[in-house]
């Protein structure tokens, strides 16, 4: 057996940054995980991208804290009924202080905030990814 | 869930379950393999290779496209490289074929190389096969961005595509081993930059000194980005097919990718089996240091290990 940790990582919607995403999707790289990397995607894409890959962990960053609660609602919707609920979700960026708690609650099993360390992120995963 | 089964049935889920077991080798996948491997060989396997940056992925993309048109069920397995350092890998393929991630009848699964260095990883041929058996009509392999030595696509396709564009060298590149010994078909891309028309005229005449076959190869010119030249690509592909199937030749592939895999096989389960036996009573350590210390030779050394191996019996 030779595992190896598969992440897709993505940005919700239109989202245009990417330089935050650049830089985790290398640090992914360099902690040994295979990351496939999809862009911008809307939560059907993400969902159906999760099934067909394979992927351990779903990696969705958003700084448009506006959509990001409702898009992220709709995902977690469509990773249910697809019964991908096995699959570790993470996000990273911006949402209103508010709506934290809601992330957690709608299924997001951690959210890294601007000015998180990259490591904490790569060591979160490992740590956490399902069996 | 039965994995077999359900594969079979075409059940997704399933299909991307037996990839990972296979990548991951998990002892289960052998058995699965077996079951799967009678509903095989109705398939037909497509590979697109070239340098990276030519445009394989945009090109996959608008051959889906084209290829759900005419109403076929397509599977890509799109291959990246694995860091030799660290074993990860950013597999950035799919996101060029963003328009078929919604379509029921399209499967793309992205892969690393895993250590391979081919052109391909080691479970492709496996995957392939997954695929065939859950029924997709036709399999697009995209290699990692290959350059002149990456070349083992040639050994599992039925048609290999190599890409290139403009530019990338005069006549004497396309004289040299590798690379340019293994398409069915060559496609320059990005055939709006200037210097398209010479690379086209260059790979014609290497074409002129190819071995006489009855396969009539073309240089056909796209423009993967703007759909331009991917109806003649694909008339140009099931051209192949059809004079693989007329004149036996799919036959002939099938045998060169089946005693390819075969030896491999093989030879993986000697290597393991007799690395098992040395390492483990540390017999192997002993030996390298006769031979770091000058007592016997590499050579000899191999011969003597050979040599006392217990035939399996």
């Amino acid at each position: 057996m030779e595992r190896k940790i598969r992440v897709l990582t993505a940005k919700l919607g239109f989202d245009m940054h990417n330089r935050g995403m650049s830089v985790v999707n290398r640090a992914l790289r360099d902690g040994g995980t295979e990351v496939v990397y999809i862009g911008n995607q809307f939560p059907e894409g993400i969902a159906e991208t999760a099934l067909q890959e394979d992927v351990d962990v779903i990696g969705i960053s958003s700084l448009n804290s506006a959509s990001s609660l409702e898009l992220m609602e709709r995902v977690m919707g469509i990773i249910k009924k697809k019964h991908l609920e096995d699959k570790l979700v993470i996000f990273g960026g911006i949402v209103l202080p508010d709506d934290v708690p809601k992330l957690k609650e709608m299924g997001v099993n951690e959210y890294f905030p601007p000015g998180s360390n990259v490591d904490s992120i790569v060591s979160y995963i490992k740590e956490n990814v399902p069996q | 869930m039965d994995i077999a089964k359900e594969v079979l049935n075409g059940n997704k889920r399933a299909v991307s379950r037996m990839i990972t077991l296979i990548e991951n080798k998990d002892p289960v996948a052998k058995e699965i393999i077996n079951e799967l491997y009678p509903h095989t060989g109705s398939g037909k396997i497509v590979g697109i290779t070239g340098p990276p940056g030519v445009g394989k992925s945009t090109l996959v993309d608008q051959m889906i496209k084209e290829w759900r048109k005419r109403d076929k069920k397509i599977a890509v397995v799109a291959i990246d490289p694995t860091s030799p350092f660290h074993g990860g890998a950013i597999l950035g393929d799919r996101i060029r074929m963003q328009d078929n991630f919604l379509d029921e009848n399209v499967f793309i699964r992205s892969m690393g190389t895993r250590g391979a260095y081919g052109g391909l990883s080691k479970s492709t041929g496996e995957a392939v096969n997954v695929f065939d058996a859950a029924g997709y009509d036709i399999i697009l392999i995209e290699t990692v961005g290959a350059g002149q030595v990456e070349v083992d696509i040639a050994k599992l396709a039925h048609t290999t595509t190599v890409v290139v564009v403009p530019g990338l060298g005069d006549a004497i590149q396309t004289m040299k081993a590798g690379m340019f010994e293994i398409p069915d078909i060559i496609v320059v891309n990005k055939a709006d930059l200037t210097g398209a028309d010479d690379a086209v005229m260059e790979l014609e005449l290497m074409l002129a000194w190819a071995p006489k076959i009855e396969w009539k190869m073309s240089v056909l010119k796209t423009i993967a980005l703007e759909n331009d030249g991917i109806e003649e690509l694909l008339d140009e592909v099931e051209r192949h097919w059809k004079y693989l199937e007329e004149t036996g030749m799919l036959y002939k592939r099938e045998e060169t990718r089946y005693e390819e895999e075969l030896v491999d096989l093989v030879t993986e389960n000697i290597k393991e089996s007799v690395l098992k036996e040395i390492k483990s009573n540390g017999k192997l350590d002993m030996i390298v240091k006769k031979i770091v210390s000058r007592k016997i030779t590499p050579y000899t050394a191999a011969d003597e290990i050979l040599a006392g191996l217990k035939p399996n019996k």
